[in-house]
């Protein structure tokens, strides 16, 4: 969503930066944009050379005392980079490593001068608040999350894209109505918030509100926004996996509990889906999660077990499926599938054995054909290729 | 004009060890990866010890510190490309060009990447195939555009 409005409308945020420079006496701005993000870098930098033509920007703005100029820096790659400090870091030119916030980035922050962060949606709601009232803004929301916010919906529900509604609004709302339901009648399951630090919410609790307060109690967050849809077809021990191991991959390893304690967790989580899971370790998986959220340096380490911890209370079941039976239930897990080709169905077309990327399948024309399972990677991808449902998980 | 580290590249920036990420990224973008000459001369240029040009080098996933292939693949793992289906993106590539994600194929050709999140989460999965976006790919699709690049750079190489 912040994308968009950097693509979409880029002197709304400058504008909103610019209020803001007012406001603290600011006199340089720094937009940090994702590098994956091109044409959100290159839409931020025209902004800026427009407005400085208008002489929106520079010295002596419109006449006023008021001096304010922006640049706009790209990030790296690095996720960690998101957070305060280590974004500042990366803006000074060095490796984005967080520190320690017993001085807070507002009284030393870039170039060890006082420094106010906010998110691009932020910035952009400024302008419009000013223009309309505080009373406007106010006007919908909750008692605690006042406002509209974008939310970016996607996943396995027929419509996705970005959606701005009222905070406050149910989660069903959103999914079902906005969203369409399921995408291919296949029954949803959970919703993921908040991106990698955020957490998963079974249907159950789909008539929460969306708002800040009410999804950290429910063990999620609204973070950056993104509400990826699950169904029936996702494994939610496979989901926290790949949240652990983005995680492990982005952790900047600076501080112990992050470093290691994804890591650990990461190891456990591989086991469970490796089908060499004991029972004892669901509550070392919750010790160390908890571990890690109360002690690790900066925000990446302190939510990195979210994931987790919330499907381990919300879909416990699954993973006890994993470990005592050792049986993906959603039919995800590698190590824990076969995939045969059912010998009544096949018609021997061949479109599998030339779909299958490790060149797994044999067989002859019009025969039925065979998956060797040694070879076989259990990617799916032959699946989807055959037409008379012929394959099947064993 | 030396290809090492490019006087344009310099220009304004010059003893400015805050502009070390920005030029490695021009560096990235002209040459493909960061050479280590580049990095060399960089240091020296910007005035920022060798061992921290390395290190951001380094620490960054933007900057490559070895030479990819003529076209470059990438696949997005962000969370909603993984619930649509990236994994099957990886096996289908690894599996056609013989390469892991990170790897060159061995006649140069390919370099296969992964990324975290592409920012177009609504149009998953996403592969990116030398700056082009290829939204809601499937398996078959990617197949037959990697079997077209490979197609049309064997022809390319038997004209000459």
């Amino acid at each position: 969503m912040d994308r968009s409005i950097l693509e979409g409308n880029p002197h709304l945020v400058l504008e909103g930066m610019l209020i803001g420079a007012w406001a603290i006496g600011s006199e340089q701005g720094y937009i940090y944009v994702r590098n994956e993000y091109p044409l959100a870098v290159e839409h931020a930098r025209a902004a800026v050379e427009h407005a400085r033509e208008f002489g929106l920007l520079g010295d002596r703005i419109l006449g006023s005392d008021l001096c304010f100029d922006v640049e706009v820096a790209r990030g790296g790659g690095a996720f960690v980079c998101g957070e305060s400090t280590a974004l500042m870091a990366s803006l000074e030119g060095k490796v984005g490593e967080p520190r320690p916030k017993d001085v807070h980035t507002v009284e030393e922050g870039l170039w060890n001068k006082p420094t106010t962060l906010n998110n691009v949606e932020t910035w952009a709601n400024v302008p419009l608040i000013i223009r309309n009232g505080a009373k406007w803004f106010v006007g919908k929301g909750t008692k605690g999350s006042k406002g509209t916010k974008i939310f970016a919906l996607t996943g396995r529900v027929k419509n996705t894209g970005l959606v701005e509604v009222a905070m406050g609004t149910p989660l069903r709302t959103i999914i079902f109505d906005i969203g369409g339901g399921p995408s291919d009648g296949v029954p949803i399951k959970a919703v993921q918030t908040g991106g990698p630090s955020g957490g998963c919410l079974p249907v159950e609790k789909f008539d929460l509100p969306l708002d800040f307060d009410t999804l950290a109690e429910a063990g999620s967050m609204v973070g950056s926004g993104g509400m990826v849809v699950m169904d029936e077809r996702t494994c939610m021990v496979d989901v926290a996996k790949y949240f652990l191991a983005f995680l492990q991959d982005e952790s900047c390893g600076k501080c112990v509990p992050c470093r290691i304690g994804i890591d650990r967790m990461l190891e456990i989580i591989t086991d469970i889906t490796e089908g060499r899971g004991r029972p004892e370790q669901l509550d070392l998986l919750q010790e160390l999660a908890e571990t890690v959220r109360e002690t690790s340096l900066c925000a990446l380490g302190k939510t990195a077990p979210n994931p987790v911890l919330s499907t381990l209370h919300y879909f416990r079941q699954g993973y006890e499926a994993h470990i005592a039976q050792a049986r993906c239930p959603a039919g995800v897990c590698r190590a824990l599938i076969e995939y045969v080709i059912d010998e009544e169905q096949c018609k021997g077309c061949g479109s599998c054995l030339r779909a299958c990327p490790r060149n797994a399948i044999s067989g002859e024309k019009k025969q039925p054909h065979v998956i060797d399972p040694n070879t076989c990677e259990r990617c799916g991808i032959c699946v989807s290729e055959c037409q008379f449902g012929a394959i099947v998980l064993k | 004009m030396s290809l090492v580290l490019p006087e344009t590249l310099l220009q304004g920036r010059r003893s400015q060890p805050q502009q070390l990420i920005e030029v490695l990224h021009d560096i990235q973008e002209l040459r493909g990866y960061i050479p280590q000459e580049s990095m060399i001369a960089l240091s020296k240029e910007l005035g920022v010890p060798l061992i921290d040009v390395y290190r951001v080098a380094s620490f960054y996933k933007a900057f490559s510190l070895v030479p990819r292939g003529e076209h470059l693949v990438t696949v997005c793992m962000g969370t909603a490309c993984h619930v649509r289906g990236a994994a099957p993106m990886v096996h289908q590539l690894a599996g056609q060009l013989e390469v892991e994600p990170g790897g060159t194929t061995t006649d140069g050709l390919f370099t296969l990447e992964c990324v975290n999140c592409l920012g177009a989460c609504a149009l998953g999965p996403i592969v990116v195939l030398d700056g082009v976006y290829h939204d809601h790919m499937t398996p078959r699709r990617l197949r037959r555009l990697i079997e077209s690049v490979r197609r049309a750079e064997n022809e390319g190489r038997s004209n000459v």
